[in-house]
């Protein structure tokens, strides 16, 4: 099993839910993060102060899948969520050891 | 300042309901007569009046400023700004009231009318015109509203890091050793038909009045409070927030603002209030009064517009807080000069005011590193400066202003207009309020630092005031 964590701009999430959708992936978790890469920050103004706030806000998409469907999520993210423009995101893979249904106490394929 | 239209009206009315009065004013009246000179218009809407300055205060200024701070320090505010107004409704009916507006010497009244006795449901209180009184409760009510906004305007300045208990015991004394002398020296007089009684000529020549306020003696204009209420919190704002010292992380860390939302609601709430404040100030119900209420309307319009410009030239982008607080700033502007100006030159006192006040919350405070987290003294002082000075040019008959009224003589007459020696008058009461409130401000806020002190722990105010002051959160969620 994998362990698909994507890191995207917040407009894209129903474009990657639904990329994601039709390849069978039956959840996600996704999570409101900051965070910085080569995109430059913003700059605020409130009465002539300015903040230049370095942390853009983005969405961390979280996808556990059986490993032969790996290469196909991240196939499905990169495309769903790619804008072609600085700060379209990164997505990282990992091994991922356990799973388990906290209802049933199914575990690992059966249980994603 | 009125009287003119007040006596075509008074006149018309007269001679079918009072033919008593058709003779002309009737100089120093008794207590019955005073009596049939109370007109329910103006009673009610000196009582609405006073309701739209209690709203200025909570919530719109609670909201104003809470909006602006941190979320850990949003309750800290709303609890401020209620308290001080809650208290200063106390103070002033107990011994505000006779400070400010009793027979005293020309700095503070005396204790005549402590704990309000002597007024009662039957005592009137004068206007600015002869012959025509107001309830004695419905002045002491309107005027109140301005003595609980006074002190809750000054919270602003040293938001985020000041302990709850001794900024309650600053409004008590505050109110009593700045608020209520300043009040009395600008607003109190004998009133137009027992003036010309008291009048005496000085070592000069100059006619001079034995019963009347110091600056208001002197000539000083001020016809809804911006030397009284703004350029006296603003300067008390900032000597607070030099004393209190800056906020834990002040220049390093960010603190934008936690809801400009709420600070929109606030200013939108103020500018409506506001017209209590000012049109209320006329203490009737007439065409002044509709004066100071477009002008009102008018100034805080242009200075809303001109803050937007100022920061679409400077930034490429005009912003929200920008725009409100440029209404602020217009409203406090137009304070001094809303019975006195026409309403052109009401939006170029407006259109003037939010560039000077941008120059101050923006570069002199960073210049000059101070702390003033809401920017009570860059709005709020210097707003009022603006306004107090302006208001000698604005007043003038020559550009459609109003010009003044000499009560020296009886029946009030138009008097001759210096606007040279009326800008001379202004600055002396523009100094006079920053030298009165600055200096016994910065007394205060030294005994109560050195004493119970002002400011909570470092772990305290890192927590935030919501939590170490008050036990609770703005917001569960």
């Amino acid at each position: 099993m994998k362990f698909v964590t994507a890191i995207i701009k917040s407009f894209k999430l129903d474009d990657v839910r639904e990329a994601l959708s039709a390849l069978g992936v039956s959840g996600m978790t996704v999570t409101e993060v900051k965070g910085f890469g080569r995109q430059k920050g913003q700059t605020e103004i409130y009465r002539g102060a300015e903040y230049t706030t370095n942390m853009v806000p983005k969405l961390k998409v979280e996808v556990a899948c059986a490993s032969d469907l790996a290469d196909r999520v991240v196939e499905a993210i990169q495309q769903a969520a790619n804008t072609g423009a600085i700060g379209d995101g990164k997505i990282f893979v990992f091994e991922l050891g356990q799973a388990v249904r906290i209802r049933t106490g199914e575990t690992d394929s059966v249980a994603l | 300042m009125k009287f003119t239209h007040a006596m075509t009206a008074l006149g018309v009315g007269l001679m079918t309901t009072a033919p008593a009065l058709a003779t002309g004013p009737i100089k120093a009246p008794t207590a019955e007569q005073m009596a049939t000179m109370v007109n329910k218009g103006d009673t009610s809407w000196m009582l609405i009046s006073s309701a739209l300055v209690l709203m200025m205060s909570i919530p719109a200024l609670a909201l104003f400023y809470g909006g602006l701070v941190r979320t850990k320090n949003m309750l800290s505010l709303l609890m401020q700004v209620f308290m001080v107004v809650s208290i200063a409704a106390l103070v002033w009916v107990s011994w505000g009231y006779t400070l400010a507006f009793t027979s005293g010497g020309p700095f503070v009244g005396g204790f005549g009318k402590l704990f309000l006795q002597g007024v009662d449901a039957t005592t009137v209180a004068a206007t600015f015109s002869n012959n025509v009184y107001i309830p004695e409760y419905a002045f002491v009510a309107f005027q109140m509203t301005f003595a609980c906004i006074t002190p809750a305007l000054i919270v602003g300045a040293f938001a985020e890091r000041i302990k709850f208990t001794p900024l309650m015991l600053f409004v008590v004394a505050w109110l009593t050793l700045v608020y209520f002398p300043i009040a009395h020296m600008v607003w109190y007089w004998a009133g137009p038909d027992f003036l010309a009684d008291t009048v005496v000529k000085d070592a000069a020549g100059v006619l001079i009045s034995q019963d009347a306020g110091y600056l208001w003696g002197k000539g000083a204009l001020d016809f809804a409070g911006g030397t009284v209420v703004h350029i006296n919190a603003g300067i008390a704002g900032l000597v607070g927030c030099i004393i209190v010292g800056k906020r834990i992380g002040f220049g390093k860390e960010a603190t934008p603002p936690h809801s400009l939302t709420m600070t929109m609601i606030g200013a939108a709430l103020l500018w409506v209030g506001w017209f209590g404040f000012n049109a209320g100030s006329n203490l009737e119900a007439n065409g002044v009064t509709a004066l100071a209420f477009i002008n009102t309307f008018v100034a805080t319009a242009a200075a809303a517009v001109s803050w937007a410009i100022v920061e679409q030239l400077r930034h490429g982008r005009p912003s929200l807080l920008g725009a409100v607080s440029g209404a602020v700033a217009g409203l406090v502007a137009i304070t001094p000069a809303s019975g006195y100006a026409a309403p052109m030159t009401a939006i170029i006192l407006g259109l003037i005011v939010s560039p000077i006040c941008y120059v101050f919350v923006s570069t002199v405070k960073n210049a000059l590193k101070y702390d003033d987290t809401l920017d009570v003294f860059g709005i709020h002082c210097v707003g009022g400066i603006v306004g107090a000075i302006g208001t000698a040019i604005v007043a003038d008959p020559s550009l459609g202003g109003q010009g003044f009224f000499d009560y020296t003589v009886f029946p009030a007459a138009v008097g001759t207009y210096d606007m040279g020696g009326q800008l001379i008058t202004q600055i002396k009461a523009v100094l006079i309020t920053l030298g009165w409130s600055g200096g016994v401000s910065a007394i205060l806020f030294y005994a109560l630092k050195l004493t119970i002190g002002l400011r909570p722990s470092d772990d305290a105010e890192r927590e935030g005031l919501d939590l170490s002051e008050h036990g609770e959160r703005a917001y569960n969620y």
